[in-house]
């Protein structure tokens, strides 16, 4: 994983409460054995006419002003639904490096920070702030400082945003959480000594 | 029992027993996992990472896999084999087969007796046990929380985390008690119960928390009818649901293959029945909702929490104060062509699907035979059951349940996750309008632009009947 210090772009809003990942990519996209390729599938369903090629004028990712955003603004609890990372894995290849919304769903979120992709956590208020200068003014861009959880606005309002230390030490320095799950190889046996195995699926 | 004279959830007594590090300021638990359950879906990435890395897998001996969701259902072919039409799929499944080989873990391969989709397998071979820590990459291994199990999904990093490691790092969740008192009314079932749950607390109102299902109609449900409540848990957002561990739940396990026996069993049962809560235990939060008041439920729109009564009338979002709410109702309604104020009722169908870890269980498929003997699915339906494995599946065709479908003009597939997923090639059309048992209605989820009713196998059979939504009470 690479470090993740700070972001700096514009933002595209989708204002859609629950989205689900199944709406950010779609199960037949799921019969992939690796992670490649996956951004061309994100939102798939909503970004294509029924054809499944002709882009929706009306969908906003397909608007070029958009183009190069980086940052998503969306509606309240952002990802539930299936456990999929291949969401993450789409939406990071769509060029995104910070999702904003009031909720996450747990596993979308824990998924989405052990890719580097930022779940940024804020009220309503910004919310609704953020996707009235997202539709004003497709110029418009944040900036994030992760080590100090704070989200920067246009307008220079600052907002602190909850992210766990260790996730944090992660992202910061583009260690991935495995390495500390391997160091504790002891332990784990020690563990294992204390605690017969409840079952053998190889018996 | 307590520890530290302290009283104790069940989520906490399973929790406590299976730290190998405790939380701290700079780091979450380290969670020791029991079992763990893999499918060709979310776990390709996760071998690639052990491969780059030069990893092995800690303990095969706690894995296990079955081929599920990119699977066909289709019959099999006069050599006995279920074709595989899809290219990808194909790969897919084949990596899996390699993967699994390689790494010694015990795989039940499409077509083999034991095969199955993922969440049914593993309780119907015992190794799901009260007190287990379990995960899967699947948001349903919640499933397993039916037998006092702590299980939850991941994603396809943490499957590498597992595979690699057996623990994962977790933050402590909260915990709520849902409170299911009163008893149900005949043809009113599980699946009735956690649609109205979901309904009622809406799919983000349990983020953060695991739910312990409790109260008198919990208590009075099968073990299927735990799992299908459990199941769900992910739709109302928490991460696991629970059941405490009782006497159902040990004859269910007793004499499974995986299960305990002789004097191994005595223990077992002596440490299961201290699992359940503490009486002067506290919860973060707690709801209860009234058995008694429950009728059959279906949902409306394009997310389970947008569930109700199947007699109601679906909402007017005009009447809807929140705003965010209003624009959601909207958007669900246009996508599922349905007026505000309109009744499912009598709504025409095209497809009813039975199957899915959430009903596709010896159970659901004998209440949906029982309704369906000497009576015909309707023309204009096309009804697909789809046991939950092979091992439901000679189970329901020893007991003739097949025949009995196929009379009444139902397809009898073979198992997986099928039209639950469309991944499959078991998919609607765009328009199409099916009532599913199965655990989502999101836009797409049974085939792009399909529109899911989601219900309980009796309304989904009666609704097949007649060829329009039905509510089962009418005709029992
Ligand atoms: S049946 Fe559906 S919900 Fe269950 S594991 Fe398969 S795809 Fe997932």
């Amino acid at each position: 994983m690479e470090k993740l210090t700070h972001i700096q772009g514009t933002i595209v809003a989708i204002p859609v409460n629950d989205i689900d990942t199944d709406q950010i990519i779609p199960a037949r996209f799921l019969k992939v054995t690796d992670k490649e390729g996956l951004g061309k599938a994100a939102f798939c369903d909503w970004r294509y006419l029924d054809d499944g090629s002709t882009p929706n004028p009306d969908f906003i990712l397909n608007d070029p002003a958009y183009g190069g955003a980086s940052v998503l603004i969306a509606g309240n609890n952002f990802g539930c639904g299936s456990s999929r990372e291949h969401a993450p894995w789409a939406l990071i290849g769509a060029g995104f490096k910070a999702v904003i919304s009031t909720e996450f769903a747990d596993i979308f979120r824990n998924n989405a920070l052990k890719n580097g992709l930022l779940p940024i956590i804020v009220d309503e208020e910004t919310q609704q702030q953020l996707f009235s200068l997202a539709e004003e003014d497709p110029s418009t861009a944040v900036s994030v400082d992760v080590d100090a959880q704070r989200l920067t606005l246009p307008d220079g309002r600052q907002i602190q945003f909850p992210l766990d230390g260790f996730s944090k030490h992660c992202l910061l320095n583009g260690v991935d959480q495995l390495g500390y799950l391997l160091n504790l190889d002891n332990e784990v046996g020690a563990f294992e000594a204390r605690n017969p195995q409840r079952v053998e699926t190889t018996a | 029992m307590t520890n530290n004279g302290r009283a104790r959830t069940l989520f906490e007594k399973v929790w406590d027993a299976h730290t190998v590090r405790d939380q701290s300021e700079d780091s979450p638990a380290v969670l020791y996992i029991d079992l763990h359950l893999v499918h060709e879906v979310t776990s390709p990435q996760a071998f690639s990472m052990l491969r780059e890395r030069g990893l092995r897998v800690r303990r095969p001996d706690l894995t296990i896999g079955t081929m599920d969701h990119s699977t066909p259902t289709t019959p099999r072919n006069e050599l006995g084999i279920i074709p595989v039409a899809d290219a990808m799929a194909a790969k897919q499944l084949d990596t899996f087969t390699r993967n699994c080989e390689d790494y010694g873990i015990p795989m039940y391969a499409l077509g083999d007796e034991h095969q199955g989709i993922v969440h049914v397998i593993g309780p119907e071979k015992g190794l799901t046990q009260p007190g287990m820590t379990i995960v899967c990459g699947d948001s349903h291994t919640s499933t397993h929380g039916a037998f006092g199990a702590l299980a939850f999904g991941i994603g396809t990093s943490e499957v590498g985390h597992v595979l690699a490691t057996q623990t994962l790092l977790q933050n402590k969740p909260k915990t709520m008690a849902v409170n299911v008192e009163g008893k149900l009314e005949e043809g009113v079932t599980a699946k009735d119960i956690i649609l109205a749950i979901i309904a009622r607390i809406g799919i983000g109102g349990g983020t953060g928390y695991v739910f312990e299902y409790r109260g008198e109609a919990i208590r009075d449900l099968s073990m299927e009818g735990r799992m299908t409540v459990c199941n769900m848990s992910i739709e109302g957002g928490a991460r696991a649901g629970m059941v405490a561990p009782d006497d159902t739940t040990f004859e269910y396990i007793s004499g499974r293959k995986h299960a305990p026996s002789g004097a191994e069993w005595d223990a077992a049962l002596a440490n299961w029945r201290r699992l359940p809560t503490d009486d002067e235990a506290v919860y973060d939060q707690e709801i209860t909702l009234r058995a008694d008041e429950l009728i059959p439920m279906i949902t409306y729109g394009t997310n389970p929490g947008m569930g109700m009564p199947i007699t109601a009338a679906v909402p007017v979002p005009d009447d809807e104060r929140d705003y965010n709410k209003k624009v959601a109702l909207d958007k669900a309604l246009a996508y599922m062509d349905l007026q505000p104020g309109q009744q499912l009722l009598g709504k025409p169908i095209d497809v009813v699907f039975i199957g899915s870890c959430t009903n596709s269980r010896i159970s659901d498929l004998r209440q949906a035979a029982q309704f369906i003997a000497g009576r015909q699915v309707a023309e204009s339906v096309r009804m697909m059951v789809v046991p939950g494995s092979q091992q439901v599946k000679r189970q329901a065709e020893s007991e003739g349940l097949d025949d009995v479908f196929r009379a009444a003009g139902a397809e009898w597939r073979e198992a997986g996750c099928s039209m639950c997923i469309a991944m499959n090639g078991d998919q609607l059309e765009p328009g199409q309008y099916a009532v599913s048992t199965s655990n989502r209605n999101f836009e797409g989820r049974q085939g792009k632009g399909g529109r899911t009713f989601l219900a309980s196998p009796l309304t989904a059979a009666a609704s097949a009947v007649a060829g329009v939504v039905s509510d089962p009470r009418a005709m029992l």
